[in-house]
């Protein structure tokens, strides 16, 4: 046959692909506009579709046991001159940090502007004395499988926070509550959700994510291949 | 009379199969209230990469198939027949039990369908590979591919319910897909130049090892293009 008509399917494949392309190179930018018009965090449209913004819920176990702060424990220990275990009054009780930072997650979505309140880790820390030899900080978390370390130098800044509440209320049970981690300067894998133990450690062991590929030391912007 | 052989068929079940893995898994990982309720991050996400990684090779393995490739050339062209029965108002309309369009064995809707689902999954084989190995991608093209990725996981999603609503809507069409056969009045009202061309096809083997171009004998319309039937115009009259 000489002609069989024009291969408009061929041209749909190509002109898909073209676009594809288009769409990695400009996506972010197109993204961010879609997140400020209808992406307030919390908004029922970024609750229903994901691609609408905001947080996406991660968990790596089939399901979470709801703690309700009342029952909630947080129990710290290793190598530490006091263990002991924190209620959720207790937390409340130190002093207050506050912070307000953008949540990364190293697979590409951002949620600009989270305000986070809780315990500054070092204060913490100050609390139950770090006793000479400890290296790390490891986080558990209550649902049974995740796990999370920090460097002892990386656990000591200001904006590693055991936090109580975010977006101007208590943290949710989807968000890790009723007591989860905010990292603020690494990727969201580092912030343990539904924080249940912190132990003094004389190595830094890699968490969940960490020994599935994920870099351990977590910078935004500076680790798992990001460059900018 | 035969539609889809056994090897077209098995290319488009096993597609179907892992574009339904994908969809599934694809909603555990992305729909926040089954995301909680389900969890199991790390063993939905290994499902879905290995079926995502396996969507091409179906379509691959069918490329040793002649059938498969007659399927995929009839599917690339479009005809100006084609471009007319997407404008119709009428396509549906039938005249004696016969369809009005001289659609062949692909309506223009089935080869954009397919077209779609071939950028789809190229797309989003592209864009998932970014997702899967995200370590040698600047951060810019990491959440440009999240975007591309999402949004057109919505319109695979809604391309797909279309798929389904216009095979299911049809008791013919699913025979063609499943059992590989339909009948002729399925064929008459809704690929008539396909009717034709294999009638005609099977009347010129006939016809040529007895005797050709008898009184009578009614035109062969072979093909579904206009080309086609300007090459039988001469003959006809």
């Amino acid at each position: 046959m000489t002609s069989e008509g024009s291969p408009v399917g061929r041209r749909v494949v190509l002109g898909m692909v073209g676009l594809g392309a288009v769409g990695v190179v400009v996506g972010a930018r197109v993204q961010s506009g879609v997140n400020r018009a209808v992406g307030p965090v919390g908004s029922r449209v970024s609750g229903l579709i994901p691609a609408a913004g905001g947080f996406r819920f991660y968990s790596v176990v089939d399901s979470v046991k709801r703690v309700e702060p009342a029952d909630y424990r947080l129990t710290v220990g290793g190598l530490v001159d006091r263990p002991r275990t924190f209620r959720f009054a207790d937390l409340q009780a130190l002093p207050q940090t506050r912070m307000t930072d953008d949540f990364h997650c190293v697979t590409g979505w951002t949620v600009s502007d989270v305000a986070w309140a809780g315990v500054a880790l070092p204060d913490l820390l100050n609390v139950v004395g770090v006793r000479p030899g400890a290296k790390g900080v490891r986080f558990t978390s209550f649902d049974g499988a995740y796990t999370e370390t920090l460097t002892l130098e990386q656990a000591r800044r200001r904006d590693v926070i055991v936090a109580t509440s975010m977006l101007g209320g208590p943290v949710s049970h989807e968000h890790g509550g009723p007591v989860r981690m905010y990292v603020a300067p690494m990727y969201g894998y580092k912030s343990t959700k539904w924080l249940g133990g912190i132990d003094l450690v004389d190595r830094v062991k890699p968490g969940y994510w960490e020994v599935r590929g994920y870099d351990v030391d977590a910078w935004i912007g500076r680790s798992n291949g990001y460059t900018s | 009379m035969i539609r889809f052989t056994r090897a077209v068929r098995s290319v488009h079940h096993m597609t179907a199969v892992l574009l339904l893995v994908c969809l599934a898994t694809a909603a555990v990982l992305y729909v926040p209230a089954l995301s909680e309720t389900v969890g199991r991050r790390h063993l939905f996400r290994m499902i879905h990469i290995v079926a995502g990684f396996g969507l091409p090779v179906p379509a691959l393995l069918g490329w040793a198939s002649r059938a498969f490739r007659d399927d995929l050339r009839r599917l690339n062209r479009f005809s100006p027949a084609d471009w007319g029965w997407l404008r119709g108002r009428d396509r549906r309309a039938t005249v004696g039990g016969r369809g009005i369009h001289p659609v062949g064995k692909f309506n223009a809707g089935q080869k954009l369908n397919a077209a779609f689902v071939a950028g789809a999954i190229l797309v989003m084989l592209g864009t998932g590979t970014i997702l899967t190995f995200p370590h040698p991608w600047p951060d810019m093209y990491r959440t440009g591919a999240t975007f591309v990725h999402d949004w057109l996981t919505l319109a695979i999603f809604v391309v797909f319910l279309g798929h389904l609503w216009y095979a299911l809507r049809d008791s013919g069409a699913p025979s063609g897909m499943f059992l590989g056969h339909v009948t002729r009045e399925w064929a008459a009202r809704h690929h008539p130049a396909w009717l034709d061309e294999m009638e005609g096809s099977a009347r010129s083997r006939t016809v040529s090892t007895r005797n050709f171009g008898a009184p009578g004998e009614p035109a062969d319309p072979s093909g579904n293009t206009e080309e086609g039937k300007d090459d039988l115009s001469p003959r006809r009259s």
